[in-house]
């Protein structure tokens, strides 16, 4: 045997287009990346009615406009598969120790469950408490 | 040093997507059923709304979700195989999200 | 082994085997073999009784058979395993499909290529740089539990490379540093007696390392150790971040 190796040809495969059609976890991963467009909607929705925020008819137009509601309801289930899937992994980057044992990840997400319940309730009594 | 400034996007990111998780759903409960259904009335939410802590409220969450959509969006684009677009995708996304932030502060201080 | 003369015939259970012969074909095919089934088995004997009893040219790798050296990874239905933990009753009486690792370049058969994760090993520095260089006759580095269990997780890693076949971010872009190196990396790096963290900083904290990550997680799933890779890299983000920030608005400190 000579001292060069005879190097094969090496089989690469090719990566699909819909690869993440191909698996439950890539799915479910691609939807979780595709709530950010719902997000990144409201958000839009808000600054158009930031755009007349002076205009009281304006304001109370948008407000009213089915087609908004709709819009918005659409995009609400999503923006709430958002923040589940959100809270459930802040136990990954938040990592507390307590000497040897880390503290419970379920119990790191329980509390920012808690938390999201609360600031919800908290918004919803001072918004129909106004005036 | 090879450092990248993913950091500054990565954090705005992150606050953007905990303020989109904590604030964004009570929100829309507000601006598409509360007031359509009348558990509100749009005189009242009208002058809530020039409140200033309001308003600061209203661009928090116009600027932070604006560039969590955009770190996100601008990875799908590559995870979904367009990676010919280099920089561009990376550009329009954190654009549109500076755009809609500097717009969001002059409609809501000036407006 | 006696004969049975009255007795059902054998149970057995049928493997479709990725073969690539790059001497033979410029193509990949699959391979359907027969092997008896028993309850015990796993897909690497299988293989084994394969290569034993009915064709000698399959090439595969493996070593210790029972899931700590790291050797016998492949995707088993489509999923990355450790072959050696694979049990046939998990399929049974189905079809099994065996194919190489995803994601990396395929030698032959069901052998993959895996320098480029070697030298990813090397870029990360994934081994101890004391802070302090200690002569032996000074002693061992003293660490608390508590020090241990902040690296722990991340020590079980036996470089099996599941998590690569798992992740579509290096599906995409070979030359992502890749779950198991960062993890690794943060292995040593939250190590109490390790200083090495500047030097690693350049390879991990750059548009190879960790921002190509998307946290797709399935890293974590799939590794056979509960290394938590995906943990790993979303806590170098947080750290990169803080360092980041510090060293933009408090430049003159340390």
């Amino acid at each position: 045997m000579s001292d060069q190796e005879t190097k094969t040809k090496e089989y690469r495969r090719p990566m699909p287009a819909d690869w993440w059609l191909k698996k439950r976890t890539y799915s479910l991963f691609m939807v979780r990346e595709l709530t950010c467009v719902f997000v990144g909607g409201y958000s839009l929705i808000l600054l158009i009615l930031a755009s007349r925020i002076g205009d009281q008819e304006s304001v109370t137009a948008m407000l009213n406009s089915k087609t908004l509601s709709v819009l918005q309801l659409i995009a609400l289930p999503m923006v709430i598969y958002h923040t589940v899937t959100w809270l459930n992994l802040t136990p990954k980057v938040l990592v507390l120790w307590r000497g040897e044992e880390r503290v419970n990840p379920l119990l790191i997400a329980a509390v920012h469950y808690v938390a999201w319940i609360g600031v919800s309730i908290v918004i919803l009594c001072v918004v129909f408490a106004y005036g | 040093m090879a450092r990248s400034n993913e950091p500054i996007w990565w954090s705005l990111f992150s606050a953007g997507g905990v303020v989109a998780a904590f604030f964004v759903p009570v929100t829309i409960v507000i601006t598409a059923i509360a007031v359509p259904v009348g558990w509100i009335s749009d005189e009242k939410l009208y002058f809530l709304l020039q409140q200033p802590l309001a308003r600061l409220y209203l661009f928090v969450l116009i600027s932070l979700p604006l560039f969590h959509w955009a770190h996100r969006f601008r990875y799908v684009v590559a995870d979904l195989g367009l990676r010919g677009g280099g920089r561009l995708p990376a550009i329009v996304c954190y654009g549109s999200a500076i755009l809609g932030t500097v717009l969001a502060g002059c409609f809501l201080a000036f407006g | 082994m006696a004969a049975n003369e009255n007795s059902q015939p054998e149970a057995t259970i049928s493997l479709e085997v990725f073969r690539y012969c790059p001497e033979q074909e410029d193509e990949p095919r699959f391979q359907t073999y027969e092997v008896p089934y028993r309850e015990d088995w796993v897909v690497l004997d299988a293989l084994n009784y394969i290569k034993d009893k009915i064709d000698g040219s399959l090439t595969y790798r493996w070593s210790c058979r029972m899931g700590v050296c790291g050797s016998c990874g492949m995707m088993v239905n489509g999923e990355p395993k450790l072959t050696c933990a694979a049990f046939l009753r998990d399929y049974h009486p189905a079809l099994i499909r065996v194919e190489p690792l995803s994601y990396f370049p395929v030698i032959r058969d069901l052998v993959i290529n895996m320098e480029g994760f070697l030298d990813k090993l090397t870029e990360v520095k994934a081994w101890l740089v004391p802070k302090e260089e200690k002569p032996v006759s000074e002693g061992e580095y003293l660490q608390t539990p508590a020090e241990l269990a902040k690296y722990k997780d991340f020590s079980m890693c036996i470089n099996c490379m599941l998590c690569y076949s798992a992740c579509p971010v290096f599906g995409h872009h070979e030359e992502f540093l890749g779950p198991a190196v960062i993890a690794l990396a943060q292995r040593y790096n939250l190590d109490s007696r390790d200083g090495g963290a500047d030097e690693r900083a350049e390879a991990i904290f750059s548009h190879e390392g960790i921002w190509e990550c998307t946290f797709v997680g399935d890293c974590s799933r799939v590794c056979p150790k509960n290394v938590d890779p995906a943990g790993a890299i979303q806590q170098a983000k947080v750290t990169a971040t803080k360092d980041f920030y510090r060293s933009v608005l408090v430049p003159w400190g340390k």
